[in-house]
Parts: C-alpha cells; sequence; structure tokens
C-alpha cells in the first residue's frame, strides 16, 4: 500500500518516540553512569547504629556503609565518593528498581521472593543474622516460647512479620502483633510497655537496646534465634557487569582477611611474595580490568575500610557499643560462614 | 412556569457549526486523557517486565502468611491476601462509622453550644474548636497514642473498675454477655420495638398534624425498645451469663477489649473532625434569619423547641452538604493510622506490598478502597441532602 511520505515520516516518528520512552537505561551502563557523575549512589538505614547511622556531622558509619565505601574506592578511588540516601523498609526496593540508587546496602534479608520477583540481585552476605526477641528482664523470661498470648511490636515492610507468624503457629503461641510503620514507633511503643516484647533482627535488637533503652541492662535478648536472616546487598537485575563489581569488592575484603591483608598493612603487602596476594593487590596480576576496573581496584577498597574482619571488628564487633560476638560471620577457617570464592 | 418556547432546531452538521466544534473539542480532549492513561500504563508494564518484575493480581488467593492484631472477623495466617485485606478494610470501615456517629453528636452539641446564653459554655465551645481545628490530625493520633500508653499503667497493674472493666496500656476490657437464644431474642425483640417506635412516631405527628394536640414521643419510644427486647430475653429463658476479663498471663482473659491503638484512632479522629462540624452546624444555625426564631417566640414555643422544630431543619439544608465533607475527610484520615499500630487497610497494604513486591496492585487497591467508601458516602448523603431540601409544592 502506497503512502505518503509525509504520513511514513510521521509514523515512524511516533514509533521511535514511543521506544525512546518506554525502553529503559541499556543494560550495564551503571558503571559508566556511576564514573560519569563521580559518585556512587547508595541507600542505607536511616539509623541503625553499628549498621549505618550518621553521626552529629553528618559522616555515615557503619557495616552497611562500610560496603558501599568498598565499593566506591575499586570504582572511583576515592571512599568518600558516595551519596548516602536514607531509605525505610518499605521505600528501599522501589528506590532501587526505580534507579533512584545504584546499591541497596541496608541490612535487607535475602529470601527467594525477593531474589525472584522483584528484579534485583542479592550480591552476596555482609552479615549472618537471625530473628531474635528483646523483653523485659524484669519479667525473668527464660525462652521466647514463654511468650504465649503476649503483644509483639513489630516494625512493618520487614520479613520479620512472617517469622513471627511461623514462630507462633507452630508453637501454639497467639502472640498478637502490633506493626507500625516506622521503627522508631515501634521501639517507643515496646519501651513504653504497650508490648512484651520487641522483635527484629538480633543484630537489630543490639543496636536498639544499646542506643535507645534509657537503661539497656533492663531489656534481655532471649537465646532463641526464629529464622535464618541473611543479610546483604541488592543491586538492579539487568546489569551484570555491575553486579559483578558489587559481588566481588565483597569477596575481595573476606579474601583480604584470609590472607592477612589489612587496612595498616596494605602497601607492604604489595611486595608480598604470596602470589595470592599479589592477584588481590593487583602488584603482579590485574584482576581489575576483567571488572573494568583500575589494577588495583582491591586495594583502594582495603585501604578506605579495611578487610572484613575489620570492618566488622569496627563497627558491631565484641569492643563496639553493640559487642556483638563474631560467630556465625567468622572466617570459614575458623567456624564460621564467611567463605569467598578465590580472586584469580 | 412553563418552559420557554424552544427556537425549531435543525441539526447543522457544517465544521462552522457551534455544536459540532464543540464535541470534536470534547473528543480531542478524551483522546488526549485516555492516550495519556494508557502511555503510563504501558509504560509502566513495560519498565517493570524488562527489570524482571512481576505483575498480576494473582498473589490475592495465595496464603498471606502473617497475623493481625485486630480483626472483627476469625482469620488466621494461612488465609489468602484478599481476607486480610478485608479484615484491613473492615477495620478502617470500623473506625470510620463509629467515628462518624461520636463526630455527629459531639460536633452538633458542640455548634449549638456556640449559640449558648451562658458565657461559659460559649466560650468553651469556642476554645474547643479553635484548638482542635488548629493541631494537624497526624499529630493529635501521636499524642493520644503517646497518652494511653505512657499515662496508662501496663497491663500487670491495670485500673479496675467494679472488677469488670479494666484499663491498662494493653487497651480497655469489658464484659460481654455470652451469645446464646435469649440474647438473639433480646436483639431481635429490639428490632421489632425500633419498627414499632418508628411507627408509633409517625402515628403521633399525622395527629399533631390533624388536631394540633402533641403527644409524647421519646418517652413511649424508648419503652417500646426497651420492653420488646426485654421480652426477647425473657421468652429465651432470660440467661444471664456473663463473659467477664480476668488478668492471666500476659493479657486479660475472657471478656472483649478495645486495644489502645483503636481508641487512640477513634479519639483523635473525632476530636478533630468535631471542630469542623461545629463550625458547620454553627454555619447552618447562623444561617437561619433571627425572624424565625422571633416568630417561634411569638408562637409560644419554649427555647428548646424553636431550635428542634424551627431553627435545625431549617439549618440542615445548608449543613448537609460541608458535612459530608467532614464525613469524607474522617474517612480518608483513618488511613494515618498506619503511624499508630492500628490495622487499617494501609497497614495490610504496607506488609502486603513488603512480602510480594506487587507495589503498583496494592496501592491500586488503597485507592480503590477509599474511592468505593467515599462515593458510597456521598450517594448516601446527597440522598439525605434531597430529602431535606425544600420541597416545592
Amino acid at each position: 500500500m502506497p503512502k505518503k511520505p509525509l504520513t511514513r515520516l510521521a509514523l515512524a516518528a511516533v514509533c521511535a518516540t514511543g521506544m525512546l520512552a518506554t525502553l529503559p537505561a541499556h543494560a550495564g551502563k551503571t558503571l559508566d553512569a556511576i564514573k560519569a557523575r563521580g559518585q556512587l549512589v547508595c541507600g542505607v538505614n536511616e539509623g541503625l547504629a553499628g549498621f549505618s547511622a550518621a553521626d552529629s556531622q553528618g559522616k555515615w558509619a557503619g557495616l552497611d556503609v562500610d560496603v558501599c565505601k568498598a565499593i566506591a574506592a575499586a570504582i572511583l578511588g576515592d571512599a568518600n565518593k558516595v551519596k548516602w540516601v536514607p531509605l525505610n523498609a518499605q521505600q528501599r526496593f522501589t528506590a532501587l528498581q526505580s534507579g533512584e540508587i545504584d546499591i541497596l546496602s541496608r541490612n535487607t534479608t535475602w529470601t527467594l521472593t525477593r531474589d525472584a520477583s522483584l528484579g534485583l540481585n542479592f550480591t552476596g552476605v555482609t552479615y549472618y543474622d537471625g530473628q531474635g526477641f528483646m523483653v523485659p528482664a524484669k519479667l525473668n523470661l527464660k525462652s521466647a516460647k514463654q511468650l504465649k498470648g503476649a503483644t509483639v511490636c513489630v516494625q512493618s515492610g520487614t520479613t520479620t512479620e512472617k517469622n513471627l507468624t511461623d514462630f507462633s503457629r507452630a508453637n501454639n503461641l497467639n502472640v498478637k502483633p502490633v506493626v507500625f510503620e516506622k521503627q522508631e514507633a515501634s521501639t517507643g511503643a515496646y519501651f513504653s510497655g504497650r508490648c512484651v516484647a520487641f522483635t527484629t533482627d538480633a543484630s537489630g535488637l543490639a543496636s536498639i537496646r544499646n542506643k535507645e533503652a534509657k537503661n539497656p541492662a533492663e531489656h534481655v535478648i532471649l537465646p532463641d534465634l526464629i529464622s535464618k536472616e541473611p543479610l546483604g546487598p541488592a543491586v538492579r537485575r539487568g546489569d551484570d557487569e555491575f553486579f559483578a563489581i558489587a559481588k566481588w569488592v565483597q569477596f575481595a575484603l573476606i579474601e583480604a582477611e584470609d590472607y592477612g591483608v589489612t587496612q595498616a598493612n596494605v602497601d607492604t603487602m604489595m611486595k608480598s611474595d604470596n602470589p595470592a596476594v599479589g592477584r588481590i593487590l593487583g602488584s603482579t596480576e590485574d584482576t581489575g580490568k576483567l571488572l573494568g576496573l583500575d589494577k588495583n581496584w582491591a586495594a583502594n577498597a582495603i585501604k578506605a575500610v579495611g578487610n572484613y574482619g575489620e570492618m566488622f571488628e569496627r563497627n558491631v564487633g565484641p569492643k563496639s557499643p553493640l559487642g556483638l560476638p563474631r560467630g556465625l560471620n567468622n572466617l570459614w577457617s575458623n567456624g564460621g560462614l564467611m567463605y569467598a570464592p578465590p580472586v584469580r | 412556569m412553563t418552559a420557554p418556547a424552544s427556537p425549531p432546531t435543525k441539526r447543522d452538521w457544517s465544521w462552522r457549526s457551534r455544536h459540532v466544534r464543540g464535541l470534536l473539542y470534547q473528543l480531542i480532549a478524551l483522546g488526549l486523557i485516555g492516550l495519556a492513561v494508557w502511555f503510563l500504563a504501558h509504560n509502566t508494564l513495560q519498565n517493570m517486565r524488562v527489570r524482571g518484575i512481576q505483575s498480576g493480581f494473582d498473589f490475592l488467593s495465595s496464603p498471606a502468611g502473617f497475623d493481625i492484631g485486630e480483626r472483627m472477623v476469625p482469620y488466621e495466617s494461612n488465609d489468602p491476601y484478599w481476607m486480610a485485606f478485608l479484615i484491613g478494610i473492615l477495620n478502617t470501615l470500623r473506625v470510620a462509622l463509629v467515628g462518624i456517629v461520636l463526630t455527629t453528636i459531639l460536633g452538633t452539641l458542640l455548634g449549638i453550644g456556640r449559640f449558648s446564653h451562658n458565657a461559659l459554655v460559649r466560650g468553651l465551645c469556642y476554645a474547643y474548636v479553635e484548638l482542635f481545628r488548629n493541631v494537624p490530625i497526624l499529630l493529635q493520633l501521636l499524642m493520644w497514642y503517646l497518652v494511653l500508653i505512657d499515662g496508662l499503667p501496663s497491663p500487670g497493674q491495670q485500673v479496675s473498675v467494679f472488677g469488670v472493666f479494666y484499663l491498662s496500656n494493653g487497651g480497655l476490657s469489658y464484659p460481654v454477655p455470652v451469645w446464646g437464644l435469649g440474647q438473639g431474642l433480646a436483639a431481635a425483640g429490639a428490632l421489632v420495638g425500633v419498627v414499632l417506635a418508628w411507627l408509633w412516631a409517625r402515628r403521633a405527628r399525622l395527629h399533631f398534624e390533624q388536631t394540633g394536640q402533641p403527644r409524647p414521643v421519646l418517652l413511649p419510644a424508648v419503652g417500646l425498645v426497651i420492653g420488646c427486647a426485654l421480652g426477647g430475653w425473657l421468652a429465651g429463658g432470660a440467661p444471664t451469663a456473663w463473659s467477664i476479663p480476668a488478668p492471666g498471663g500476659f493479657s486479660m482473659e475472657g471478656g472483649s477489649s478495645l486495644t489502645p491503638e483503636f481508641i487512640a484512632v477513634l479519639l483523635g479522629l473525632t476530636l478533630y473532625t468535631a471542630s469542623y462540624v461545629a463550625e458547620v452546624v454553627r454555619a447552618g444555625i447562623a444561617s437561619v434569619p433571627r425572624g424565625q426564631a422571633e416568630a417561634a417566640s411569638a408562637l409560644g414555643l419554649s427555647k428548646g423547641q424553636q431550635m428542634r422544630l424551627v431553627s435545625l431543619p431549617q439549618a440542615l439544608r445548608v449543613i448537609i452538604p460541608p458535612m459530608t465533607n467532614q464525613f469524607l475527610n474522617l474517612t480518608k484520615n483513618s488511613s494515618l493510622a498506619v503511624a499508630i499500630g492500628y490495622p487499617d487497610v494501609v497497614s495490610i497494604s504496607n506488609t502486603a506490598i513488603n512480602q510480594t513486591g506487587r507495589a503498583v496492585e496494592c496501592i491500586s487497591i488503597i485507592m480503590l478502597v477509599y474511592l468505593t467508601t467515599s462515593l458510597c458516602t456521598s450517594v448516601l448523603m446527597n440522598w439525605y441532602n434531597k430529602r431535606s431540601a425544600i420541597k416545592e409544592r
């Protein structure tokens, strides 16, 4: 069917506009975008001491924060080139899906539903956690199974609600959840005595007890852990290059601890005879090229935040205010679960 | 009045006709809106597909897996998502309906109070309105909730009234009759009593219109309702079993209870909206000309009768339309309940969004729920407005 040239042109223009508007950014461009703007945009918790919290000068610190700092150092060579976007539990996935942030590092539990249906990829586990309960010490409770008929304060938008329900059903406890939108509201209600118990990840309980309780000794964290909560960062699906970078920066931090590379000795270790160390630090082999990064990507990351063990000790470990034991988060060689594939 | 003779109309379908051009503009506008909606929807779906985000309403029939602390119908955590949403919707409607009734009563009293001859009553009503309508509703909700959970004793040391009512920051527990045949018959009796009372009131009004002799209405009506209910209860064997709350374990056992979340939401919404309703009622009464009250007074009606029989019925015509707005506001403001942990439809949706990731779907469910309840309220109030409008005879 012959068409007037003008009509055809108009048709083509309409189609092209439609294509432009409907196609999302081309996959694999996250790295270019980060380099172009000279900044990594990182979604973090609004305030969870030990994991991500801003101090009075607005400087962010914590385990989740260090992950982003390490990635920024690996890509841009400067751990301070990060824009922090504090997110609540409900905003976090939308922020990542819509491209508002490059990476979500916000004590997020890796589950099947989230991995498979939200359009994101978890890059690994930075903290192996489990859900626990905090109760007033004066109740003299020994186990979470004694919470029959108790009201339990929960923050909405977490995996916590479902775990609580499963635990309650399995043990026939009939607990009554009181669900709040904001964490401050739920902990506030617990500390005023509205709920018998407060539940969230055990690391979060330690952080809240330490930071928000008037007298931390008046509250105990029950020994029961009712779920597996592997916490880790996530990136948008569809950009395998950036996915690999985020994943391997974490692995490099664990490898560094494995081989004894620390924040302090990274420069001297450059001259190490151990070929594995040479590969990690880029002094012998250029592993960065394969990832689209500089030769000393991992060295920069370790210089910025130290190896995984140092990150843990500084932010949440036994000597920090949270005082969490290393436990499952120890290296595999020390009986923990932290194991990284070889940087090779 | 007769309709003006319309000029002979002949449809002119030419481009110059105003009629055709008007139609064309409307079609273009409609088309553009349709296109914009289609574009947004298509774009969203396309982007979600490309990014691997699953969508669809199929999740509604899969098990929800979470508990809800407050529910009016039985619900188990392995019930499907639509049941969870239903619980949320019922919780929203519960607080909205009770709130609307209480707000209307309180607001009307406050509005009438502004016309009191007693300066103290007048001043108090004025102060109330100014205080409550000038503080944001979210702050008021948070304040009431804090007052309830911080001000009341913890469940171990609850305040007891007569040993049957218990008040603590775990809520208000109260006794309820154990439901049986007697209670069922009593409820049925009360219903029959309401119908009889309505018939009596109608007869009394007809009698008054024909003879001018007033008949008592209130006392016989109340008597009829109570009498019929009592009759039903006696016929059912006069059961006296009550479920009385008693302290046990971590919470009260037996009886029924209101949670502090529900009380705080209800209190906050009612007190806030009542300040607006009071202004609406005051404006309505003020719109009735003074002459009406003076005429009623000249006819020998008492102050109360003047208000009830002359001023209020005329004021209603002015009051009802803005009152509808206030009812809608109250219903929509109930969505703030999520801040203090009341499991309304927004709270349930938040949980559902997080568990399933179906944000677009859940948000549209919330929108649909509020749209439907608001439209229903509007339709009902419009019907009532028509009924109380001036009847031109």
